[in-house]
């Protein structure tokens, strides 16, 4: 897998600095009331760029991605633009959202069993995909389901089209997702934590698909999870996110080479308070803040060990390190000196 | 599979079989029906000579054993009061009943099931709390309250409809209107409550997500799931009709099947007594096996061995 690195690079050169990104978030903002849980995000996703958001729950990371597409419940507003090559989608009419999901969009979610209507049987539900975006109705319908089941890895694909979610595994469930995901053929395939309620084994097989499947394709990627080291697989390009913001964002290579946030340091395991519990996520002390208790500055303040009066004064904007890579830590620069003599 | 139905089919028979049995002990053992239908003051010589021509002076078990022969020769026994076969005279009540229950079933369910789906898809709105105070309301208030009201409107009051009887189809929608209100307000609640729940499960955000329009999302995801429960409860409803036409009948003097129970329980008319249970009794049993059968077939994780 570490080899199709070359690829990916090979794949984004193909986009020339500066053309238009598939596409651009400009300040996404998601409130509940009047309280953000998404602030003013800035993001471009590339053509053919696989890019990877991490965070801990309650990040913002589903609902980011779910405002894009216009599917969060009425009582959360959405500001900003959501720019598809150019075309803002943010508050498009259904009619023309529809055309987008599962279209140039494709979307998974984690708990394929539930994601699944359990009264329908799985060909069909892709079937409806089939029909929504490309027209294929009757037997051309049919083939194409099973050359997609085929494509995700499922045996025995003509049978198990006939099958109901109960009667498959977590895992063929979520091919199933996938190859209904990928109906559509879309040019960004988003795919919300598509391996948390699986086995670990399972976890590294479906990580694999989604990889070829989107080189093969050439799509652009959007993978959310909780874990840094499971973007890191697949990801050029990694973004922290933490209570409705960004963190830090860079390539894979100078994230893990020179973290340059405190919250990302905590994440791969490497700050100093982690030094009692191995294990990455749960060692940060505290937890992310909710958003009707949201610190004036920086939100990981409360949290951050490398804190100081001025992180609580105002909020910290992403700033530059290089080309690649930004971060949203004032003290950004300091940090790989303060790592070696620990926090202050 | 065909284990299974046999199971079942034995175990509706025994359950009718229960019921007719402890209408029958429960029938004779109260109180004397030769004596009820004869009068107090009738001769003993006379009361004797009744209770042998109906074989009352036998042992309960063994009337019971005869009964039983008797309806397995499709005999349902002869009215203590004047002798005539109960099976024609029970049906042509069953007929008259089913005048008003049909349409009133068919109202309530239309109007319970759309304002009940009405109100989810509009949850937490105050048109969905206008219509869950309209389901409360219809569902507090009992059938003869709800019946006497609508007379003392809309017969006594206005004298546009008959407050009893069935001489037109005019008498027919007051208690049409006063059965189906309270069927319409059960299934309201039950259709909004199931439609709501099936509205907060990830498929139908993943249905959203592969671009059907939210009219789509509804009518080919959303309703086919919430329909399983919606469905049971119809079922249920169903198979408790002929029972809740007791008191809308007789608070419309309607000469149902209804009726028909108390003026029989009061004159201790055991065979038109039994019979009626007995029907009502295969009804409720059959309708429970039907709604076995529908679920089955609108919910696939009922279905077993597929593998
Ligand atoms: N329907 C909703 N109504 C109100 N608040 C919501 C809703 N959905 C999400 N939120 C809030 O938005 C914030 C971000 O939630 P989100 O689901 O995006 O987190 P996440 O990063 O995806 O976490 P996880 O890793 O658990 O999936 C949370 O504080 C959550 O409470
Ligand atoms: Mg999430």
């Amino acid at each position: 897998m570490k080899g199709s690195r070359g690829d990916r690079l090979s794949s984004a050169d193909r986009d020339p600095a500066g053309a238009t990104p598939l596409l651009e978030l400009r300040g996404l903002t998601v409130s509940v009331g009047h309280l953000p849980v998404v602030a003013g995000l800035n993001l471009k996703i590339a053509r053919g760029e696989a890019v990877g958001i991490v965070g801990e729950s309650g990040s913002g990371k589903s609902v980011t991605w779910l405002a894009v597409l216009g599917l969060l419940p009425g009582s959360l507003a959405v500001e900003g633009e959501a720019l598809l090559e150019a075309e803002n989608i943010i508050g498009a009419s259904e009619q023309r959202l529809s055309q987008v999901r599962g279209g140039r969009v494709g979307l998974i979610f984690q708990d394929p069993i539930s994601s699944l209507n359990p009264v329908q049987r799985v060909g069909a539900q892709v079937i409806e995909a089939l029909r929504l975006h490309r027209g294929l109705r009757g037997y051309a319908a049919r083939t194409e389901a099973r050359r997609l089941f085929e494509l995700v890895g499922i045996p025995d694909a003509e049978r198990r089209l006939d099958r109901y979610p109960h009667e498959l595994s977590g895992g063929q469930n979520q091919r199933v997702m996938i190859a209904m995901a990928l109906a559509g053929e879309p040019e960004l395939l988003v795919a919300d934590e598509p391996t948390t309620a699986l086995d670990v084994t399972i976890q590294a097989q479906i990580l694999a698909l989604i990889e070829r499947l989107r080189r093969e394709m050439n799509m652009s990627l959007v993978l959310i999870s909780h874990d840094l080291s499971v973007v890191a697989e697949v990801c050029d390009r990694i973004v922290v996110m933490y209570a409705g913001q960004i963190m830090e964002t860079g390539s894979t290579r100078s994230l893990f080479a020179s973290p340059s946030h405190p919250y990302t340091k905590g994440l791969l395991g490497a700050a100093p308070v982690l030094a009692q519990k191995p294990q990455r996520l749960a060692s940060i002390r505290g937890h992310v803040p909710e958003p009707w208790n949201m610190p004036p500055g920086c939100p990981f303040e409360p949290r951050c060990p490398y804190a100081m009066p001025a992180c609580s004064a105002a909020r910290p904007l992403l700033s530059n390190l290089a080309p690649d890579h930004q971060s949203a830590c004032i003290r950004a620069g300091e940090l790989p000196a303060l790592a070696r003599h620990g926090p202050t | 599979m065909l284990l299974f139905a046999t199971k079942r089919v034995a175990r509706a028979i025994l359950t009718v079989l229960i019921v007719v049995g402890c209408a029958f002990a429960a029938l004779r053992l109260s109180s004397d029906p030769a004596l009820v239908v004869l009068g107090p003051d009738a001769p003993p010589s006379a009361v004797a000579a009744f209770r042998a021509a109906w074989g009352l002076d036998q042992p309960l078990w063994q009337q019971f054993f005869y009964y039983i022969a008797g309806l397995l020769r499709g005999e349902f026994g002869r009215s203590l009061l004047n002798g005539a076969d109960v099976l024609p005279l029970v049906g042509s009540r069953v007929l008259v009943t089913l005048e008003i229950m049909i349409p009133a079933l068919a109202i309530g369910i239309l109007v319970g099931v759309s304002a009940g789906a009405y109100a989810a898809l509009r949850h937490n709105t105050p048109k969905d709390r206008l219509v869950m105070m309209g389901a409360v309301a219809g569902f507090t208030v009992p059938h003869f309250v709800l019946g006497l009201v609508l007379v003392l409107i809309f017969a006594v009051h206005l004298g546009w409809l008959p407050s009893g009887g069935n001489d037109s189809w005019r008498s027919a929608i007051l208690p049409v209107v006063t059965l189906s209100t309270g069927w319409a307000a059960v299934l309201a609640r039950f259709t909004r409550s199931s439609v709501v729940e099936v509205l907060g499960q990830p498929y139908i955000r993943t249905a959203s997500a592969k671009g059907l329009l939210w009219r789509a999302v509804i009518i080919r995801h959303a309703l086919p799931n919430a329909a399983i429960p919606v469905v049971t409860t119809i079922g249920f409803m169903v198979g408790g009709l002929l029972a809740g036409a007791v008191v809308t009948e007789s608070v419309f003097s309607w000469p149902g099947l209804g009726q028909l129970i108390v003026t029989s329980v009061a004159a201790r008319d055991v065979a038109v007594v039994q019979c009626v249970l007995l029907l009502v009794a295969t009804a409720m049993v059959l309708s429970n096996m039907t709604v076995d059968f529908l679920y089955t077939l609108l919910d696939p994780r009922l279905r077993g061995g597929r593998h």
